[in-house]
């Protein structure tokens, strides 16, 4: 299955990647193997067998609500790569 | 050609627990510092685990049933995944294929007190996103409300009229305070509200094939205008042989109109899927109980008062605003009837008067007020007759000067009445007996 230019170009707005012409053309081929490679599992019929969604099998784990400790706020912030005032700071984003 | 709108409304609300959705970090975020109240599970940090708060569920139960929803038998939450600096995660905890509440119901009046059934399609649970600030060409976040629970209420298509959204809106916003599963407050975004809007030829029975999404919209007023403003928007489109589209409208209050934000093109691409670290939810056995636990809400009160109490429905409507206000209310009329009135008296008065009732005090207050002016009047003419002569015996002075033709002098007799009868007379009847008496 041969994945166009398009469907990659999407794929990496969907992830944020910013790709040039050149990535694309490399990236379209290598997902596609990617993609040939994962498409063995359709071989495997799975007609009876209920999708696993959690390998745990557990339901209703759940916790009282209580408040513990939070991290402090130098804590919090000491792997950002700009912050003011206590905030993290990113370039200018629109609001939605 | 006739349109008739199409309006579907999403409302989110952010439950008032005392720890977050997936972790024990405090969910009471309000103005505090930034970034106090965080921890690797909300601030998205590898390998974090989300911890689901039973409180929570709980609350979105309570939800889903006030809105008369089944409870369904298994739930999961999904991962909602997109690339926005609000969520540290890159998605979204939240409910997609699986929510926990469906297929429930609320009735709304429209302006004309016309009663429709709006259909609930959905209550489910997920969580809340950071805070955004966009100063100076740089934007600051907050994570202090990332992870706090919020619950989200979709309902099917079914409004027609801007009228009954806003009823539908006040409705919800009540019952969140009966149930005390949040504050509500709009201005602080406890509670918001998108609604999608559409219109259609009359008589159509198929949904349109677009619709506009209206988003960011923090009042009861500004939703109305917006939903109002949008239907003639798109009328006025369609008259003109443009076709509509899919796409996200903002409501700007400055020019009373609505403005694009996002256009079919743009549409997200969320690609749910089942989240992985979080236990399936099978809650179906509480159904019951959550049901018995659940306070007398407020359509179901106004009923009672219009039946128990022979009040008229408007008057229930306004006594059941709050839950506090209706507890006041059913306490006034047990101290009232040993003061023999009746709850239809009470409730005119409390209701005509703008009486505030906020407090047992305030109660006792009104109640001894309204006795006190019922029982105080004096309606006995023979009563009245007595003290009017009185009064003319003790004033010689004044008798005198209206007989020369000092009118105003009546004044003066007027008031020693309403003095000897503490103001419980009324004073066009007194007027009355006293001219009639001095002109004999």
């Amino acid at each position: 299955m041969k994945l166009t230019a398009d469907q990659v170009k999407k794929v990496a707005k969907l992830a944020n990647l910013p790709l040039s012409d050149e990535e694309i053309e490399k990236y379209s081929g290598q997902l596609s193997k990617i993609l040939d490679y994962i498409d063995q599992l359709n071989s495997a019929d799975t007609s009876e067998v209920e999708p696993t969604f959690n390998v745990t099998g557990l339901s209703n784990v759940l916790r009282e609500d209580k408040v513990g400790e939070s991290l402090p706020q130098e804590e919090a912030l000491q792997n950002a790569s700009q912050v003011k005032d206590g905030f993290f700071v990113t370039k200018g984003v629109f609001e939605e | 050609m006739k349109y008739e709108p199409v309006i579907g409304l999403e409302v989110h609300v952010e439950l008032n627990t005392k720890s977050k959705m997936f972790c024990r970090c405090s969910a009471d975020y309000f103005g505090k510092q930034p970034n106090t109240h965080t921890c690797p599970v909300c601030l998205g940090l590898p390998g974090a685990l989300p911890f689901t708060n039973k409180e929570a569920i709980k609350k979105c139960l309570q939800i889903g049933l006030a809105l008369n929803c089944k409870v369904v038998d298994l739930s999961r939450f999904e991962r909602k995944i997109y690339f926005y600096p609000d969520l540290p995660k890159g998605y979204q905890i939240s409910q997609y294929r699986w929510p926990l509440c469906v297929e429930g119901w609320l009735e709304v009046e429209d302006k004309d007190g016309k009663v429709s059934k709006i259909k609930i399609n959905r209550v489910h649970q997920e969580e809340d996103t950071g805070k955004l600030s966009h100063i100076g060409g740089v934007t600051l976040i907050d994570y202090n409300r990332s992870t706090v629970p919020l619950v989200e209420i979709v309902t099917e298509p079914d409004f027609t009229d801007p009228s009954q959204v806003k009823d539908y809106a006040k409705k919800l916003q009540q019952i969140f305070r009966y149930l005390g599963v949040s504050s509500a407050d709009m201005e602080r975004g406890d509670m918001r509200l998108e609604a999608n809007v559409s219109v259609r030829p009359a008589g159509q029975k198929e949904l349109p094939n677009y619709r506009v999404e209206l988003k960011n919209i923090n009042s009861f007023r500004f939703m109305t205008a917006a939903i109002e403003y949008e239907i003639k928007r798109q009328i006025e489109a369609l008259e003109k042989g443009e076709k509509l589209t899919q796409e996200t409208r903002g409501w700007n209050e400055a020019k009373r109109d609505t403005y694009l934000q996002r256009s079919k093109e743009e549409a997200h691409d969320y690609r749910y899927f089942p989240e992985p670290d979080i236990s399936e939810l099978r809650v179906k056995s509480d159904e019951l109980r959550i049901k018995e636990e659940i306070v007398e809400l407020p359509n179901r009160k106004a009923k009672r008062f219009v039946a128990d109490y022979g009040i008229s429905r408007q008057n229930a409507q306004v006594l059941v605003d709050s839950k506090e206000l209706a507890g006041y209310f059913e306490e006034a009329i047990k101290l009232g009837r040993e003061k023999q009135l009746k709850p239809q008296e009470i409730a005119n008065y409390i209701v005509n008067q703008k009486i505030k009732l906020a407090s047992k005090d305030q109660v006792l207050r009104a109640v001894e007020d309204l006795a006190g002016k019922r029982v105080g009047i004096l309606e006995d003419e023979v009563k009245i007759e007595k003290i009017v002569a009185e009064v003319i015996f003790e004033n010689p002075n004044s008798v005198e000067d209206y007989q020369k033709g000092k009118l105003n002098a009546l004044q003066a007799l007027i008031g020693g009445v309403m003095r000897k009868t503490q103001g419980k007379v009324n004073v066009e009847k007194v007027r009355r007996i006293l001219e009639s008496k001095l002109q004999n």
